[in-house]
C-alpha cells in the first residue's frame, strides 16, 4: 500500500513478528492465560482444536513422484515432534491401486511412535485392515461418501456396498479395541454429481457413526464449498451427531479452506511444522503451498 | 447485503520489476470495467522519482473508459498530486496514512502527524472541488518495523482521517499478519470512532489469512472489501509471498454465502488471465488455478 519503501532491510524478521502473535507459543507451554483486555475470543469457538495432520497419507498420495520411504519415515518423526497429536501415517490398500503406499508395512513398522501421538491408518477393507494390526497400527480409518457417482468412479461400488464392507472392518476392530475414524467425502459437492445435498451427506455420517466410528470427518473433497454451504451442511448433520464427534477436512482448491475452518490453532509448535513441510518439500523439490511459510522462508 | 469491492491494477503493478505499457494497462481496466466491480483504483499521481511504474498515470486516465457508476479513484499523497490528478479528470482520490509512526517515517519520511497535515491540504482543495477522498490507513494488524499495533493507535488515525472529511476509511493489514481474533479486536476499536458504514478492509493474504480475515469483519458489519484481480501485487516485505487477496476468490467466497456484489465472476477471471499473460506470471487466485485444470 502507498509508496514502496525503500528500508526494507530494516524490517523485523518473521520469528519476530509471529512471535507478537500472542497464539504462537512454546511447544511444551500450556496456551497463554488471555490478558482480560485481551481477551478477543469470537464467541462459538471451541477453546482447544485437535489438528489430524494428513500429509503423510492423503497429501503424499496426491502427489506426483512417489516418495522413498525412509522420506515418509523422516517426515512423520518430524511432525512427531510438533505436537500434533494425530498423524495419519500411511494406507493398508493394495499397491496395485494406490503404489505410493505400497511401503505401508514398512512406514507402519519403522516409524517413531511418540507417547500421546496417535497414527491412524486408512483400512478400505478386512484383508487391509489385518494387515495393518499385523503392522502394529493401534487405529484405523475407513472412507465413505456422499455421493453414489464418485463411490463408483472411487472404489467401483455403491455407497451401499462400500458401508457392507466397512461394517467388516469396524466390528473386528470393536472386537480388538481399535478405534475406527469414519470419512465421509464430497461433504459439499462431487466432481460427478455436482451438489450434494447435506440430507445424504447426514445419512452416510450418521450410518457410520452408529456402526461405531468414534469421529466422523467430513471431508469437502473439490474444496467447492463456502462458509454457507459448510454451515448448512454442519447445521443439517449436528442434528444426528454430536458435534464433540465431527470433523471437517476442507481443501483448498478454491481458496476458501480457512474461511470455511476458520478456528483458533493452539498448543502446536508452528516452527517445527514449517520445518517439517520444508523438509518435504526439499525431498519433492516443489513449492510449498502453505502462504505462512512462503512469507517466512523468503530467502 | 450489497459488498462493494475495490480492484486495485495500480498498486498490483506499482510492486512489479517491469514497467506494464500504457495500452495494456488502459485495456486491462476497460476489461474490468466491463465485470461489474463498482470501484477500480486505476492509477497513482506520486512521483515517477519514486514509483516508475505509474509515471504513466495521466495518459492512463485520460485513456481509460469511464463506465457509468463505475468510480476510477487515484492515489494523490500531496497538494501537487492531486491537481495533476483533477486536470487529468480524477473525480475521486485516496490518501494512504499509517497507524504505526516507523512505517511512516521509512515510507515517507516523516511522522503520522506532518502525514496528516499534507493530507488536509488535499482534503481542503478536493473539498472547494467536491471531489470525495477515501482514506487507508496500513499496518492496522503489524507493521513490519514496529511488529504488534495497538488497536487504540488504530483507531486513532482512522478517527482523525474520517474527521478531516475522508468519507470511508480502509483499514489495511498490510503484512497479512491478522488473524480473524486480532481482525475483531482491531475493528471493535475502530467502530467506536467511526461508523461501520464508513470502514472498509484491505486484507493480505500473506499468510493465507484474508479471507478468514474478511468474514470477520463482514460478520461485524462491514460491507467494502479491498481485494486486486489474479492477487496481483505481492509482498515487499517477504519475497516471494503473496500479497493482496484475489478479487476472484473473494468474489467465489461471497457469491457462495449469497451475498450481492454486481460482479460476474467469469468476465473477472477472464480479465485476470488477460494481465497475467500479460505480466508473465501465474495467477494468484485459486479459483483461477482450479478452473484452469478442466
Amino acid at each position: 500500500m502507498g509508496t514502496v519503501p525503500s528500508a526494507l532491510k530494516h524490517c523485523l524478521s518473521y520469528q519476530h513478528l509471529l512471535k507478537e502473535q500472542l497464539w504462537i507459543g512454546e511447544p511444551a507451554a500450556p496456551p497463554p492465560a488471555l490478558h482480560p483486555e485481551q481477551e478477543f475470543q469470537i464467541s462459538g469457538l471451541p477453546d482447544y482444536v485437535k489438528i489430524v495432520e494428513v500429509g503423510p497419507r492423503d497429501g503424499l498420495q496426491n502427489e506426483k513422484v512417489t516418495v522413498p520411504t525412509d522420506i515418509k519415515i523422516e517426515l512423520i518423526n518430524r511432525l512427531s515432534k510438533a505436537g500434533l497429536s494425530v498423524i495419519e501415517a500411511t494406507s493398508f490398500v493394495s499397491s496395485k491401486w494406490v503404489p505410493q503406499m505400497a511401503d505401508h508395512t514398512e512406514v507402519m513398522r519403522r516409524i517413531e511412535r511418540h507417547p500421546g501421538v496417535q497414527y491412524p491408518v486408512l483400512t478400505p477393507n478386512l484383508q487391509g485392515f489385518h494387515s495393518a494390526i499385523a503392522a502394529g497400527a493401534t487405529e484405523v480409518s475407513v472412507f465413505g461418501a456422499a455421493s453414489e457417482s464418485f463411490n463408483k468412479m472411487n472404489i467401483n461400488c455403491s455407497i451401499e456396498e462400500s458401508i457392507e464392507k466397512f461394517e467388516e472392518v469396524i466390528k473386528s476392530a470393536q472386537n480388538m479395541n481399535i478405534p475406527v475414524r469414519g470419512y465421509v467425502s464430497c461433504a459439499l459437492g462431487c466432481p460427478y454429481e455436482g451438489n450434494i445435498i447435506p440430507a445424504k451427506v447426514v445419512e452416510v455420517s450418521k450410518q457410520l457413526y452408529s456402526m461405531g466410528c468414534y469421529e466422523i470427518s467430513l471431508g469437502d473433497t473439490i474444496g467447492v464449498g463456502t462458509p454457507g454451504s459448510m454451515k448448512r451442511m454442519l447445521e443439517a448433520v449436528m442434528k444426528e451427531i454430536p458435534v464433540s464427534a465431527l470433523a471437517v477436512h476442507c481443501h483448498d482448491t478454491y481458496g476458501q479452506a480457512l474461511a470455511n475452518i476458520l478456528t483458533a490453532i493452539q498448543g502446536v509448535n508452528l516452527y517445527k511444522v514449517m520445518e517439517a513441510g520444508n523438509f518435504i518439500c526439499t525431498a519433492l523439490n516443489k513449492k510449498t503451498n502453505s502462504k505462512v511459510a512462503q512469507a517466512s522462508f523468503n530467502v | 447485503m450489497v459488498v462493494a469491492k475495490r480492484a486495485l491494477p495500480w498498486l498490483a503493478a506499482s510492486l512489479r520489476p517491469n514497467i506494464v505499457p500504457t495500452q495494456v494497462k488502459i485495456s486491462f481496466i476497460n476489461m474490468l470495467s466491463e465485470t461489474g466491480l463498482p470501484v477500480i483504483e486505476a492509477t497513482s499521481f506520486v512521483s515517477p522519482k519514486w514509483v516508475p511504474q505509474m509515471a504513466d498515470h495521466t495518459e492512463v486516465l485520460q485513456g481509460i473508459q469511464k463506465f457509468p457508476g463505475v468510480s476510477y479513484p487515484v492515489l494523490t499523497p500531496n497538494l501537487k498530486g492531486f491537481q495533476a490528478a483533477v486536470a487529468a479528470g480524477a473525480k475521486e482520490v485516496s490518501i494512504f496514512g499509517a497507524a504505526s509512526e516507523l512505517f511512516t517515517k521509512k515510507n515517507i519520511n516523516c511522522s503520522i502527524e506532518e502525514s496528516l497535515q499534507r493530507f488536509s491540504e488535499v482534503m481542503h482543495a478536493a473539498g472547494e472541488a467536491s471531489i470525495p477522498v477515501r482514506g487507508y490507513v496500513s499496518c492496522v494488524l503489524g507493521c513490519p518495523y514496529e511488529g504488534k499495533i495497538a488497536p487504540a493507535k488504530v483507531a486513532e488515525v482512522s478517527k482523525k482521517m474520517y474527521s478531516m472529511g475522508c468519507y470511508e476509511i480502509s483499514l489495511g493489514d498490510t503484512i497479512g499478519v491478522g488473524t480473524p481474533g486480532s481482525m475483531k479486536e482491531m475493528l471493535s476499536a475502530v467502530m467506536k470512532e467511526v461508523p461501520v458504514r464508513a470502514l472498509a478492509v484491505h486484507c493480505h493474504d500473506t499468510y493465507g489469512q484474508a479471507l478468514a480475515n474478511t468474514l470477520v469483519a463482514l460478520q461485524m458489519g462491514v460491507s467494502v472489501v479491498d481485494s486486486s484481480v489474479a492477487g496481483l501485487g505481492g509482498c515487499p516485505y517477504a519475497q516471494g509471498a503473496s500479497g493482496n487477496v484475489a478479487t476472484e476468490d473473494l468474489v467465489y467466497m461471497l457469491h457462495g454465502l449469497g451475498i450481492h456484489t454486481g460482479v460476474d465472476l467469469q468476465k473477472l477471471m477472464e480479465a485476470g488471465v488477460f494481465i497475467c499473460k500479460a505480466l508473465n506470471r501465474r495467477t494468484s487466485s485459486k479459483v483461477v488455478q482450479a478452473s484452469s485444470r478442466l
